[in-house]
């Protein structure tokens, strides 16, 4: 009976072999892309003070894409000195309902440059086209749409009390989801009557001055929105510049803490969303096949680059052989290759660094007495890509276990009680997510109270939404995004 | 054969073989449909599913000179380019001796739909005999369809029996067993109905979606969860089921998703006319009409492909 | 002979019992006078990490209680407060304030406890939300405690700063470890007896007195705390905020050199709650 499946006989095994083999499907339209990238602020284009560019490249192919201007200290001020006349001779002034109109324009003007978004975030970051085309542009798209109607409702935030924009808010994003996190920032911000200045990945700026074209095309007044792009000290810039009075930051804990740390003598309000190192708890009476779906979709949405990653497969002791077996069977499908490939499931990884990462924790893994499973597929010979990557025999201790891997590299575990379940899922000082698989609705409802994460999903997994508050209990930050609980954290409340 | 001892309640079925997120299902299958087949991995897929597909007319007017055109173009679905035949020809049990004519001796088989499609509200005694007679006048396939009623009101062990006799009436013919997914209404009964019969058919024997004859069809949901229900099974047992859906596959499109569904989920064994089939009418048509555009390059108008006259 | 008075040993509320400092401290304290009034514990960092520890034991009982049972608790603290609340009214006017402001302090305190004790049940109804998601999902997001509370009161307002701190920690399930006014901390030795008997389980308010220099720097560092509430000066803020980057701990804290009027409806309420949770959505397919 299927409770244990046959491991005994490899004939019995199913044939994923090449009877019926895909071409190429590869994404061709014209990104429209520039092969330079100035600063975006006060509403135009401009070169960095010190004319310095760093090189922005294709993950895939290891090729140049573009240059793009790296902003020092004094690019930052001008930016922040734009936010804040903006703020203070328009934006803040203007009625709600004003504001929101520009948002609406603002999302619908990417609707309108869905396909070219998709591309360029593809082109940069190397995520799978299908991904960028019908997860990430469109989703930003909604969240626009979605803050854009509230920014004449503020008011209902915080009933009986009075509510205020900050003035100019920095922020710096990522470079797993850069258009998306641009618009989990941006979006509610802008609706709350704040200006903003804001630093993408280093990796993955494009399309985030891109949207600094969007905005112009919306007639955006100036100022309003800046993009800085550069390094690490252009994100510390924007942070601590006197100027901005709230930051927002979404990337590791490590540089969250560190930000945190230089913010301690000011009385700027934050919000961080930082790493995670999500259980996924599968009891024995789940629907194991959309289980399965569950895991890979958690662990390999985006090569694994997500903060929310499903990375620790917490498993009923009395499954493990059979969800382990048709997690096999399940990866042996899943196609890794050119992310502009409309059939790629997981393209390349974002970076040399990442991949340098990813690969020596899954060697320390190996070297920890892990044991390690891939699905053995061809990868391209150039660019930065990395199987699809399973570990049994894992142990809390093992630091696969503990350290966020930020890649397609799922650790399992096994568990053989609720209580159990729960005392893995919460040793760990992330908190940001975690899953539960079961059919009993009232252990449901337990295991989301008992589990300390900002963002509980059952029988699903990865799931996102505007109207969605996300963020992370204990180390993995603070603040929400999404929903009125995450816009409020733009307002000033007194 | 005699029914396997059977679960006595549905509960106790699924603590056995798990139970099916319907969500979750949905957005498994969705992806099915944003896989992007171009050239010759196109070309392949349309004449696979050419090649599966039951041509298929079940119709209060069918006659014998319907059925001897459907055969024709089973046969030879069209005149120019390499189109293989399709893998049967389906039809109510009086027409049996009618296709026998046609098609007898070549690869395209005679399935013949019987015990009292689409309800199946006959006495068991009457649904056996319209069995035997389909097999005498030389149905090389049976399609059956399940007691919905025994299924539903719990009494698996009677559905199981009424589908053994019917695997006995029909020799050395091929059975197919129609669940009528629209009537079992939930994945978790359809995985359920797929087991029991799984468990009294045999090796390359169908599971099989629908009638056609109710509202709603094969759909690329459904299809999933009884290739999950074979693959578990294959599995278990190492007993191969063959998989049809029927009903409501209309475009050459939505055969490409079902395949893939099939490709990804059971593999290649299963991506042959034995193991898996189309219950359709109108499918064949665009089928050839896609391959057309394929082979000469241009979209095809649908009169050229079509004996329906309502196009313009 | 006139019968000689029997003076009360100041004692530090803890886990749900009366402590002295386990370093055998105390400071003594005055009345506005001059006069000696007693000896307050001087707590270190080692009562402040046994507090702590009272409140992490205490902390998931607290936090299962039912809302409604916890308002009845923070009402049943009103009703001790109440009875004793001349008694409060001296320990107030103790350091200097006359004897009409000190009692509407003690008022103010009372309301602000039946304030809280009222949204115990409530808040949730007003933070938490049912998200119209676009996928069929059913989403919906709920508060929870954020876990142990640092509170620092001010100088100020030794009573109803204090209970305007802890108040909004503990209506959603946080347990607290406070520590009082430095210069006028005898209404918390009260205020620990009356949160004594008033069937609040011991160890989820812990309230400690002692000199702030050698207490801010555990608040800071330590793991467990889960957030900050509490009024400081410019160079605590500081020393607070950098303790707190390294476990990502919530900061709240009030400037000490600028003056605070406890007495504004705006120091209670909703937002105060919201400040000291934590927002949980969750996700259900929505299926047959």
């Amino acid at each position: 009976m299927p409770k244990t499946l046959s491991k005994s006989n490899p004939a019995r095994e199913l044939v994923f072999g090449d009877l019926w083999e895909f071409d190429p499907a590869p994404e061709t339209a014209d990104p429209k892309l520039k092969p330079r990238y100035d600063l975006f602020i006060n509403g135009s284009f401009v070169p960095p003070r010190a004319g310095k560019y760093f090189a922005t490249i294709n993950p895939a192919h290891e090729t140049k894409i573009a240059d793009i201007a790296l902003a020092d200290a004094s690019d930052v001020n001008s930016a922040c000195i734009a936010a804040q006349k903006a703020f203070v001779s328009v934006w803040g002034k203007m009625p709600g309902k004003e504001r929101g109109k520009y948002l609406y324009r603002i999302a619908r003007l990417l609707q309108d440059h869905a396909r070219e978004f998709a591309i360029a975030e593809t082109l940069d970051g190397g995520k799978p086209i299908k991904e960028s085309r019908d997860f990430d542009v469109p989703m930003a798209a909604a969240h626009f749409f979605y803050h854009a109607g509230w920014a004449d409702k503020l008011e209902h935030l915080a009933p009986g009390r009075q509510i205020a924009p900050h003035g100019v808010v920095g922020q710096v994003i990522p470079w797993n989801f850069p258009l998306l996190m641009l618009a989990w920032k941006i979006a509610p911000a802008l609706a709350a009557g704040n200006c903003v200045v804001l630093k993408p990945a280093e990796s993955t700026s494009i399309t985030a001055l891109k949207f600094g074209e969007i905005c112009q095309e919306a007639g955006l007044p100036n100022g309003v929105v800046n993009i800085v792009s550069g390094a690490a000290e252009t994100g510390a810039a924007v942070i601590q510049h006197p100027l901005t009075m709230k930051v927002a930051f979404t990337g590791s804990t490590e540089v969250g803490k560190s930000l945190m740390r230089s913010l301690a003598g000011t009385d700027k309000k934050m919000t961080m969303e930082l790493g995670g190192k999500a259980a996924n708890i599968v009891f024995d009476d789940a629907p194991l096949d959309q289980a399965v779906e569950g895991i890979v979709n958690g662990i390999f949405f985006n090569q694994g680059h997500v903060c929310c990653a499903g990375s620790r497969l917490l498993v009923q002791e009395s499954i493990a052989d059979e969800v382990l077996a048709k997690l096999k069977r399940r990866i042996a499908v899943l196609r890794v290759g050119d992310p502009m490939d409309k059939n790629t499931d997981l393209g390349a990884i974002n970076s040399r660094e990442q991949l340098a990462k990813i690969t020596d924790l899954v060697q320390i893994g190996v070297a920890e007495g892990a044991e390690k499973y891939d699905n053995g597929c061809k990868l391209p010979a150039k660019g930065f890509f990395f199987r699809p990557t399973i570990f049994t025999n894992v142990s809390m201790s093992h630091r696969i276990a503990r350290e966020e891997i930020f890649g397609p590299v799922l650790s399992i575990l096994t568990f053989r009680t609720p209580e159990e379940a729960i005392e893995k899922a919460n040793n760990t000082p992330y908190g940001l997510s975690a899953g539960v698989w079961t059919d009993k609705g009232s252990r449901i409802l337990k295991m989301s109270t008992l589990i300390k994460a900002g963002v509980v999903w059952a029988n699903t997994y990865n799931k996102f939404d505007p109207t969605s508050p996300f963020g992370g209990y204990k180390e993995s930050g603070f603040g929400r995004e999404g929903g009125k609980q995450g816009l409020l954290d733009y307002l000033m409340v007194d | 054969m005699p029914a396997a001892k059977a679960p006595t309640s549905l509960r106790r079925l699924f603590d056995e073989i798990g139970t099916v997120d319907q969500v979750g299902i949905e957005e498994r299958v969705a992806t099915f449909t944003t896989r992007s087949l171009k050239k010759k991995s196109k070309v392949f897929g349309l004449r696979l599913a050419v090649s599966m597909v039951d041509l298929t007319t079940l119709e209060g007017k069918d006659t014998p000179g319907k059925v001897a055109s459907l055969c024709q173009k089973a046969l030879c679905p069209h005149d120019v380019g390499d189109i293989p035949p399709t893998a049967a020809v389906c039809v109510y049990p009086a027409m049996v001796k009618h296709a026998r004519k046609h098609v007898g001796g070549t690869s395209v088989k005679i399935a013949s739909v019987a015990t009292a499609f689409p309800s199946g509200q006959a006495p068991l005694k009457t649904r056996l005999a319209e069995v035997r007679a389909a097999v005498k006048d030389g149905a090389d396939e049976i399609d059956m369809v399940i007691n919905r009623g025994a299924f539903l009101s719990g009494e698996f062990g009677r559905m199981q029996d009424e589908i053994a006799a019917v695997v006995e009436a029909c020799g050395q013919a091929t059975l197919k067993v129609i669940l009528e997914v629209s009537e079992l209404e939930t994945y978790d009964n359809i995985r359920a109905a797929s087991f029991l019969a799984m468990r009294v058919i045999r090796p390359g024997d169908f599971i099989k979606t629908s009638t056609g004859k109710t509202s709603s069809n094969a759909t690329l949901g459904n299809n999933q969860v009884m290739l999950e229900a074979i693959r578990d099974h294959f599995l278990a047992t190492g007993i191969p089921i063959s998989m049809k859906p029927a009903g409501g596959i209309r475009t050459a499109k939505q055969a490409l998703h079902f395949l893939i569904a099939v490709k990804e989920t059971l593999g290649d064994e299963w991506l042959n006319n034995r193991r898996y089939r189309f219950g359709a009418s109108a499918l064949l048509n665009d089928l050839v009409r896609q391959l057309e555009k394929e082979r000469t390059g241009a979209y095809q108008a649908p009169w050229n492909f079509s004996e329906a006259t309502e196009g313009y | 002979m006139t019968r000689i008075n029997i003076s009360k040993t100041p004692k530090c509320y803890v886990g749900g019992a009366f402590i002295r400092s386990e370093s055998g401290r105390v400071t003594a304290l005055h009345d506005a006078s001059g006069a000696f009034f007693a000896n307050i514990p001087q707590c270190t960092r080692k009562d402040l990490r046994n507090a702590v520890e009272a409140a992490a034991k205490a902390g998931p009982g607290w936090a299962k209680r039912s809302a409604f049972n916890r308002g009845q608790i923070l009402y049943r603290l009103a009703e001790m407060m109440e009875a004793r609340s001349s008694e409060l009214a001296e320990a107030v006017a103790l350091g200097g304030a006359s004897k009409a402001d000190a009692s509407r302090e003690v008022a103010a305190s009372i309301e602000r406890v039946v304030h809280y004790a009222g949204w115990t049940d409530k808040y949730e109804q007003i933070l938490g939300s049912v998200n119209p998601v676009a996928s069929a999902h059913f989403n919906f997001t709920v508060t929870e405690p954020m876990g142990i509370i640092g509170v620092i009161a001010p100088d100020d307002s030794p009573l109803l700063a204090l209970v305007s701190l802890i108040l909004p920690a503990i209506t959603s399930g946080n347990c607290v470890v406070a520590l009082a006014s430095g210069t006028q901390p005898y209404p918390s030795i009260l205020l620990g007896e009356m949160l004594a008997t008033s069937d609040l389980p011991g160890g989820v308010v812990n309230l400690l007195t002692g000199l702030r220099s050698e207490m801010v720097p555990t608040f800071a560092t330590h793991e467990h705390l889960r957030a900050l509430n509490g009024v400081v000066n410019a160079a605590d803020r500081k020393t607070l905020k950098l303790g707190a980057a390294e476990s990502v701990k919530r900061v709240h804290l009030l400037k000490a050199e600028e003056p605070i009027d406890w007495f504004a409806d705006k120091k209670q309420g909703v937002e105060e709650i919201r400040a000291l949770i934590e927002f949980k959505t969750t996700w259900h397919p929505v299926g047959a």
